[in-house]
């Protein structure tokens, strides 16, 4: 059954390695719903998280090739109900909206959005949360003519209480010394 | 450690000679020659080999990494000569041969600007090399080289690629080397681990209809004793993958043949017979599996596995053991009971007969006036004793050739299996016979791939390799029309050829060769090439419609395999 699976990725922070990981995807004419790249909290290991609607073994394949790059220290892939995940919104919307009546601050409150800017112009509010709700938002701000909008790609957290990569490159270190 | 200060390009080959690398194979241009002014004053340490076409260079380091188990290496210029190298770095990749390419680029600066014979080679090449790296400045060159040759060489070998700006070459550098024997991000093989193999042993015990599969991972993993111990311990039928060919001796008792779409007619129908499969160092290639889902269907799956990628990408496993064979091969033996299967090797007996009356028979020793690719390589393997290298190109030629052969020696059989790129023949035959120099190398082409890299002549001439080729020409690209005349009605689209007068070509090259068209004259024209000190060029005339049998038909089961058109 395809469904939507979060691969996150740990690697070495190397030039190329987001084209080699993008080739496993494409090369299956798989496409990335979305892709967010930054470093971990552990200084030079970046951290992919990528969202793909797949079968759950065609994404175990994946993920095995991903890992098979050099660069790459270790993937995981998990369902979205093992993740705490967000995305990040930004509505630019007509100042004189606002100014007309409240319906965009009732909006902005029941969201739980927040309002980043305004100038004469424009105002820019931000909404934070999953795809369903920061398009929901939209639908509802775009009655009164949304002039930008951008979406962030996922970031992901998995549900358990260690950091993984923590305790994955102590064991890695300590098994390539055991190899010597 | 003592450095010194050198350029960039010495650096290269200082590296180089580091890794003990004694040939390299290549072709220079602007953005190397730095590179190839410094390999000037190394002539004495390290052979550069000039061919006429950088895909020329890339297979004939394929050639020497199949029959040395080192790294191959290769030199190209930027641009053209780069791309040049692609078909034979996809070749490595696919049949996992250790190949280290350095390839010349534009200076730093210049990146990115359209430069003239610039193009952007780490891009190009990503999705067909285990690794690659852009070096622009000299300081890296060290370091890059030597995790180069670690990640080419080690775990599952395949091709690198280091593209080296022109400033880096011409930049300077303090020179200290130190060989790579650890990368924080790569594994290259997992311990085996003693559960797996107790579990894997319990079930090969219980087996009544086990059947060995062993792939190219015995030969790189130098696991031929271990696989031989293992077969000869529990009695088990052994069958080979087209790169599995030559790791256990053709006439070894328990040798029962060939896998794939024109394998032996027992392997293949027998696959679906056994109830406990041991795959070791393969991975399943659907010119193995024919359709999956009609695949091993009675079996149990053991898979011996270097690469944790291949487990489950295709047929999934009841057992997996990670690791290197020759570890996994003899903690197994280790754990398996001493045993024999000889019913069930009886049957293997009976396909075997029916498939020489049928078909091997009359291959090998045809009564028909058209002479056969079967005839040909049986008189080339009896006269050599077996014991030569066979490098082989793509088509019918190297089906037959892979068949019919039969090997005493590893590391003896050079093909292009996964990509199945025609022109990979004649230049991996010299790669095979620089590498190895004491053995009898002998190249076995159709007339198709031939014309594909046959400036190689010069080379071969050049560099004075003995090389023994056979051309087998039918006037036709074989498979391709063998298809058509199978499954596309007879309809011969574009697979007739008009060819040029081979031996004359040998000719213009400065080498010797002979025309066969008769079977009375075969015998004694393949003495002859054999006898001859130096390269020779056999071209036999052979028969437009001697097709290969057996065949499993795309999208039949392995056991669908049919023996007569």
């Amino acid at each position: 059954m395809r469904q939507e699976y979060i691969i996150t990725v740990y690697s070495e922070n190397h030039i190329g390695l987001l084209t080699r990981i993008t080739i496993v995807f494409t090369r299956r004419k798989v496409n990335i719903e979305s892709l967010t790249v930054s470093e971990s909290a552990i200084p030079g290991v970046f951290k992919f998280t990528i969202v793909i609607k797949a079968t759950k073994e065609l994404t175990i394949k994946i993920v095995n090739q991903i890992e098979k790059q050099i660069d790459v220290l270790k993937a995981f892939y998990h369902t979205n109900e093992e993740m705490i995940y967000q995305e990040i919104a930004l509505y630019k919307v007509p100042t004189e909206a606002l100014y007309e009546n409240d319906t965009i601050e009732k909006i902005v409150r029941n969201a739980g959005a927040r309002i980043l800017e305004i100038t004469r112009e424009y105002t820019v509010i931000e909404k934070t949360g999953h795809k369903e709700e920061t398009q929901a938002l939209f639908e509802e701000l775009n009655k009164f003519k949304v002039m930008q909008f951008i979406r962030s790609g996922r970031v992901a957290l998995t549900r358990d209480p260690i950091e993984r990569l923590s305790e994955f490159l102590k064991e890695r270190d300590a098994f390539l010394n055991s190899l010597d | 450690m003592t450095t010194k200060k050198v350029t960039g390009s010495q650096a290269v080959i200082l590296s180089l000679l580091e890794e003990g690398v004694d040939t390299i194979f290549g072709y220079p241009g602007g953005a190397i020659m730095p590179v190839y002014d410094a390999l000037y004053d190394f002539n004495n340490n390290v052979k550069h080999i000039l061919t006429r076409h950088e895909q020329g260079a890339v297979h004939a380091a394929e050639g020497y990494a199949r029959v040395t188990g080192k790294a191959g290496v290769c030199f190209a210029t930027s641009g053209p000569g780069a791309t040049n190298l692609i078909t034979g770095i996809a070749d490595a990749m696919i049949d996992s041969t250790p190949l280290v390419c350095i390839t010349g680029q534009v200076a730093s600066p210049l990146l990115g600007t359209d430069a003239f014979q610039e193009s952007d080679v780490v891009g190009i090449s990503m999705p067909v090399t285990k690794w690659n790296y852009q070096i622009t400045t000299p300081e890296e060159i060290p370091e890059a080289i030597a995790q180069a040759f670690y990640i080419a060489q080690s775990g599952r070998p395949g091709p690198v690629l280091i593209d080296i700006t022109k400033d880096a070459q011409f930049g300077e550098l303090d020179f200290e080397y130190k060989k790579c024997t650890k990368i924080r991000s790569y594994v290259p093989e997992m311990p085996v681990d003693p559960f797996k193999i107790k579990e894997a042993a319990e079930i090969i015990d219980q087996a009544k209809r086990p059947l060995v599969l062993f792939g190219q991972g015995i030969i790189i993993g130098n696991a031929e004793e271990e696989l031989k111990a293992f077969v000869e311990k529990t009695g088990i039928p052994a069958a080979w993958t087209l790169l599995g060919l030559s790791a256990l001796p053709t006439d070894h008792p328990l040798n029962v043949g060939m896998l794939g779409m024109h394998g032996n007619y027992g392997p293949n129908l027998l696959t679906n017979e056994a109830d406990v499969i041991i795959a070791v160092g393969m991975r399943f290639d659907d010119r193995v599996t024919g359709k999956v889902s009609g695949y091993a269907t009675k079996a149990k799956i053991i898979h011996l596995e270097i690469d944790p990628a291949e487990i489950d990408k295709i047929i999934k496993a009841t057992v997996a053991v990670l690791g290197n064979s020759k570890k996994s091969l003899k903690m197994l033996t280790e754990n398996v009971k001493e045993n024999n299967h000889d019913e069930w090797i009886e049957r293997f007996r009976k396909c075997d007969m029916i498939e020489n009356e049928k078909i091997i028979h009359k291959d090998l020793y045809p009564e028909k006036p058209g002479l056969t690719m079967g005839e040909v390589i049986r008189i080339a393997a009896e006269k050599t004793n077996h014991e030569a290298i066979l490098v082989t190109d793509v088509g019918q030629h190297q089906m037959i050739a892979s068949r019919y052969f039969k090997f005493r020696n590893s590391k003896s059989n050079v093909t292009s299996g996964g990509l199945g790129t025609m022109g990979f023949g004649l230049p991996a035959s010299m790669g095979a016979q620089l590498g190895r120099p004491d053995r009898m190398v002998i190249a076995v082409i159709g007339d198709g791939g031939f014309q594909m890299t046959i400036q190689e002549l010069g080379t071969i001439v050049q560099n004075k390799l003995p090389v023994k080729i056979i051309v087998l020409n039918n006037n036709f690209l074989g498979m391709v029309r063998q298809w058509q005349q199978l499954f596309f009605e007879k309809r011969y689209s574009f697979t007739e050829l008009q060819n040029p007068d081979f031996i004359a070509i040998g000719k213009g090259f400065g080498m010797e060769g002979k025309k066969v068209e008769n079977r009375e004259d075969l015998d004694a024209a393949v003495q002859q090439m054999l006898d001859y000190n130096g390269p020779y060029l056999l071209e036999v005339v052979i028969e437009k419609e001697d097709n290969v049998f057996p065949m499993v038909p795309t999208g039949a089961a392995v056991s669908e395999i049919i023996l007569e058109q």
